[in-house]
């Protein structure tokens, strides 16, 4: 297993960008949703990728600690994803663009 | 072994892209879901067994499971399908396309300018990420148990209908205010 660091780093940088993408052309919540979840996976990466050139365990616990995050906010922003639809009827994020404040 | 990473990084850029481009929500979460599993064969891969257990239950488990809840809960209609067809025309998608390949760019001429450092891949067993997490990060954890309270909280209090008054007088107050 003589994997360099610098291919994985290139991997999470990559799906990075493709989340980034997705984030940013979509209009749509759920699929702007699953973007995000997609950089946050690809920074857990990254830090995988780290821990595990060094060898040691900091990496797999930031690795958690990304993981606890993303299950917080995933519930948040559902929550928040059904109450827009219940308000506007609608998953589009351009028709929230009326809210002030 | 080598090999196997390259077939799981292909398979995880391959199906984060279909994610993207896809117009069918239930289809593009089925793509993350296979992402997310080759995400997980790369950490076993890379030495880090407990990470890729918990990225398999707890990504593509729980959080997975939670999307499609939501969307079979929603009952996205055709028109919103006709919608996105219509923001997946170039015009679009070519704008942010640039911006991103631009960062990507970037990032990958910052590795490419480093020397490659011959890294030795070692098993970390999961005993060790437990002693190091409730030594070292002892205080994070906590963190993030509060974090989650506030997660569970936030979405109990938005997850709520709203209340309706029905007495006149109160409607009246209501808007007054």
């Amino acid at each position: 297993m003589n994997i360099p660091m610098e291919q994985g780093i290139l991997l999470a940088a990559i799906l990075f960008c493709l989340g980034l993408t997705g984030l940013l052309v979509r209009r749509n919540v759920i699929f702007m949703l699953m973007s995000v979840e997609v950089m946050l996976n690809a920074a857990g990466l990254a830090f995988i990728v780290g821990g595990a050139a060094q060898g040691n365990a900091d990496g797999q616990v930031m690795f958690i600690f990304i993981l606890a995050m993303t299950a917080a906010e995933v519930s948040v922003a559902l929550a928040l994803i059904i109450r827009m639809f219940n308000e506007f009827k609608s998953l589009d994020i351009d028709k929230a663009s009326t809210m002030k404040g | 072994m080598n090999i196997l990473f390259y077939i799981a990084s292909f398979l995880a850029i391959w199906a984060t892209l279909m994610m993207i481009i896809n117009k069918n929500a239930v289809h593009a979460l089925l793509y993350l879901i296979a992402s997310l599993l080759a995400v997980s064969v790369i950490f076993f891969i890379l030495g880090a067994p407990f990470a890729a257990a918990l990225e398999v239950i707890i990504y593509a488990g729980a959080i997975m499971v939670l999307f499609v809840f939501v969307i079979m809960m929603l009952n996205v209609s055709g028109a919103e399908q006709k919608m996105e067809r219509e923001l997946l025309k170039p015009k679009a998608w070519i704008g942010p396309s640039v911006i991103s390949a631009i960062l990507l760019g970037e990032l990958v001429y910052m590795l490419a300018s480093q020397s490659v450092h011959p890294t030795v891949m070692q098993e970390v067993p999961p005993a060790a990420v437990g002693k190091l997490m409730f030594s070292k990060y002892i205080l994070v954890v906590d963190l993030a148990a509060f974090l989650l309270m506030a997660g569970i909280i936030g979405a109990y209090h938005l997850g709520q209908k709203e209340k309706r008054n029905h007495h006149r007088y109160l409607k009246n107050e209501n808007q007054n205010l």
